[in-house]
């Protein structure tokens, strides 16, 4: 990947993120992170990861920012906006993230791999649908499947939440 | 500053973990919230595609395996979004508000 292009992309993934955390608005924060996603995918594309970046787009930045979109108009959010940030919890918030970065940074400084350029690799063209395709399908059957089940069951979840109590 | 390497990936990828949990300490709607635990899930997401395309095997290929397990996340946060925003919508009928401070029935 062109180091412009990973500064560009991952800047505005981080720019876009502080605006998430600090817009009062609660559509403005989910647009903000649309805009996240869609330079994450980015990232994932510079990757070689086409298969992944193109499910980013279609999941998290479709149908699970709209759920999230959909929900915000539906509740009509308005009054929150007025808030104040709580002090006590805005202090140990910042102490708390500030010594995760500090963790953080500490580790990568004496993480031996991380020094390594971009490997090349041993093919011309990447085929990478087919490649997870065929990993999903032999190796990770059963996870697959069970993943099926989980996502029944989340609907049905939902759909049991979402009903309307009868008296 | 010509030369990417892991690093660099795992350090985006850090400190956008680190501003989705300043979120969820910071915040106190309940839905921004939701919205910040997204953001570290990404960030994992990340993380786990650079250490991917950083190994590659003998075939000359990236590692598939970290992004098969990036398409299961993704699924299972699908799932995890539907269902969260299920109960928030249940709450919200049951209390009138998204505001996690004016929910304290189980606080001691």
């Amino acid at each position: 990947m062109s180091p412009i292009l990973f500064w560009v992309f991952s800047a505005l993934m981080l720019a876009f993120g502080v605006s998430v955390i600090l817009n009062r608005d609660p559509v403005a924060s989910a647009l903000s992170l649309v805009a996240s996603f869609l330079c994450l995918s980015a990232l994932f594309v510079g990757l070689d990861a086409f298969f992944i970046g193109v499910i980013q787009v279609l999941v998290y930045a479709g149908a699970v920012m709209v759920l999230f979109l959909f929900i915000i108009m539906l509740l009509d959010l308005r009054a929150e906006k007025r808030r104040r940030f709580n002090k006590l919890a805005l202090v140990g918030g910042s102490v708390v993230t500030a010594l995760f970065v500090g963790g953080l940074l500490q580790v990568l400084s004496v993480f031996p791999a991380g020094a390594q350029t971009f490997p090349a690799l041993g093919v011309s063209k990447i085929d990478d649908v087919k490649q997870v395709g065929i990993t999903i399908f032999t190796r990770f059957n059963l996870p697959f499947q069970t993943v099926g089940v989980l996502v029944l069951v989340a609907s049905v979840g939902v759909i049991v939440l979402s009903r309307r109590q009868l008296k | 500053m010509n030369q990417l390497t892991l690093n660099h990936y795992l350090l985006a990828s850090g400190l956008l973990f680190s501003l989705g949990f300043a979120g969820v300490m910071l915040r106190r709607n309940i839905i921004t919230i939701f919205m910040c635990l997204e953001l570290m899930l990404n960030a994992a997401n990340l993380s786990l595609v650079a250490f991917s395309r950083f190994h590659v095997g003998a075939d000359g290929l990236p590692n598939y395996n970290a992004q098969v397990l990036v398409f299961f996340i993704i699924t299972v946060a699908a799932a995890e979004v539907a269902l969260g925003l299920a109960i928030i919508v249940a709450l919200y009928r049951a209390r009138q508000t998204t505001h996690v401070e004016d929910i304290q029935s189980l606080k001691f």
